[in-house]
């Protein structure tokens, strides 16, 4: 095992760990905007808006995010219409191809998610709400929200962490992130496994900081309803 | 669009490889989970650390990260037990090592369904067959598969979803899949847009195909009873 070629290229890692956390941060916070008002709007059984949103969260669910992936990057390059518009200069870029398309496959888990929690939230915090003469718009805001989100945030773990390693199909698309950097040290200096093996290593510490951090998170939020049980 | 007729049959061919490759991964990682489950429910408590740090070590890391480690890490394991045992090169075949790493990555997710699902059969259940004088292999074929495959379908359907998704990486180490083949041929008659969005509805079919069938499944495995809610 060559480890000193991984040592001697240990800025490529860093640099590829900032770009996985930017990416997978920059996609969760994306996917988040849209994930709050689809989710509510799914919840609420909004006419028009709550099946087109459905439309939405099947296809993205439905189908493999490398595919969504190729379908921006490589795809949209066929129509003259996008190549002589304004945002040629962006869609162009694989760092901005990427980073629309893991917002939107986030953003329709996250829509599920939110579904489900506003769905499972008990009727009595609304009707307490409602009775204590808040209006609509502050019940939303004040209680079914933050206890939605609350409810929400295990699937929501499971999530960014599915964020996380879903941003790995970047690196096929030439963009440097963790797994980049492995797969260029390997070609560089004519590797088997070293680089990947050090990609996995970096994956599994940014995964295990995470689970941590949700369930110190979990432990802070969710404790009334453990004491419930 | 006259190109993706043209090139119907190629993208067919490809599908084939994907269903053929999504099937062989759920069998192995059927075998592994139940395997893990096993491990992970006895008193073995080696089998037990072994099955935690199997399940531990797959949900840190990316199915794609596993792959090329499967793939380029295998060959070079072959290459050097050839140079020890004097056996020449032998190129290690894309759609095994898709299929091992797969199998091996969704085994662990498998563990956790399979042990989750025998957790729910009350203990009572398998005490009330013990004290009948009943064998232990009749208690689990009779009273505890039964239900294990009744409480597991709904896990089971969730990961087999995921791991079609998960095999449309494979084509990362060319494989002449169903991606890996639409890209070749997007490209050659630069439609790519064209291409990916047949592969993109093909998928969705498979992830609608799948689901009616676990539905059904779930609905003919489910005893009607005076606990359901409908």
């Amino acid at each position: 095992m060559q480890l000193n070629r991984i040592v001697e290229n240990y800025d490529m890692f860093l640099q590829g760990a900032w770009m996985t956390m930017q990416l997978t941060g920059l996609a969760l916070f994306f996917g988040f905007c849209i994930a709050l008002p689809f989710g509510l709007a799914r919840a609420r059984r909004a006419r028009f808006l709550s099946p087109l949103i459905n439309v939405y969260v099947y296809a993205f669910r439905g189908t493999p995010l490398l595919v969504q992936l190729y379908l921006v990057y490589y795809g949209l390059a066929q129509f003259d219409v996008v190549k002589d518009s304004f945002a040629w200069p962006v869609l162009r870029e694989a760092y901005w191809c990427a980073l629309i398309t893991f917002s939107l496959n986030s953003g329709a888990y996250a829509t599920e998610i939110i579904r489900g929690a506003v769905e499972t939230t008990p009727e009595g915090e609304i009707e307490a709400a409602t009775a204590l003469g808040l209006t609509r718009f502050q019940v939303a805001r004040l209680v079914l929200i933050p206890s939605a989100l609350r409810r929400a945030l295990p699937q929501y773990g499971n999530e960014v962490v599915f964020m996380l390693h879903g941003s790995v199909v970047a690196s096929v698309i030439t963009i440097q992130d963790i797994l980049g950097a492995g797969r260029t040290v390997n070609a560089r200096h004519y590797l088997a496994y070293e680089g990947i093996l050090t990609a996995a290593v970096l994956y599994m510490v940014l995964t295990l900081a995470l689970v941590i951090t949700f369930r110190w998170l979990e432990n802070k939020y969710l404790r009334h309803l453990a004491l419930a049980h | 669009m006259e190109n993706l007729i043209l090139y119907a049959p190629l993208l067919a061919r490809g599908t084939l490889v994907t269903v053929q490759l999504a099937l062989a991964s759920l069998l192995l990682a059927t075998i592994l989970g139940a395997f893990g489950a096993a491990g992970k429910i006895g008193d073995g408590g080696f089998a037990r650390s072994a099955v935690f740090g199997y399940t531990t070590l797959v949900r840190g890391i990316p199915d794609l990260v596993l792959i090329l480690l499967i793939y380029f890490g295998g060959q070079r394991l072959l290459s050097v037990l050839g140079g020890w045992f004097g056996f020449g090169y032998i190129d290690i075949s894309k759609f095994w090592a898709g299929v091992i790493a797969i199998g091996f990555f969704y085994g662990a997710y498998l563990t956790e369904t399979f042990r989750g699902a025998y957790m729910t059969i009350p203990r009572g259940q398998i005490e009330a067959a013990r004290a009948l004088g009943l064998k232990r292999f009749t208690i689990l074929w009779k009273v505890t598969l039964p239900q294990l495959v009744r409480f597991a379908i709904a896990g089971y359907a969730n990961v087999w979803q995921v791991l079609v998704k998960s095999t449309a990486v494979v084509s990362v180490i060319s494989l002449q899949d169903l991606v890996g083949l639409a890209n070749d041929a997007g490209k050659s008659v630069r439609e790519p847009f064209t291409f990916f969005a047949a592969v993109f509805m093909i998928y969705l079919f498979f992830t609608f195909i799948s689901q009616s069938i676990f539905n059904w499944l779930e609905r003919r495995y489910t005893i009607k009873g005076r606990n359901d809610a409908a």
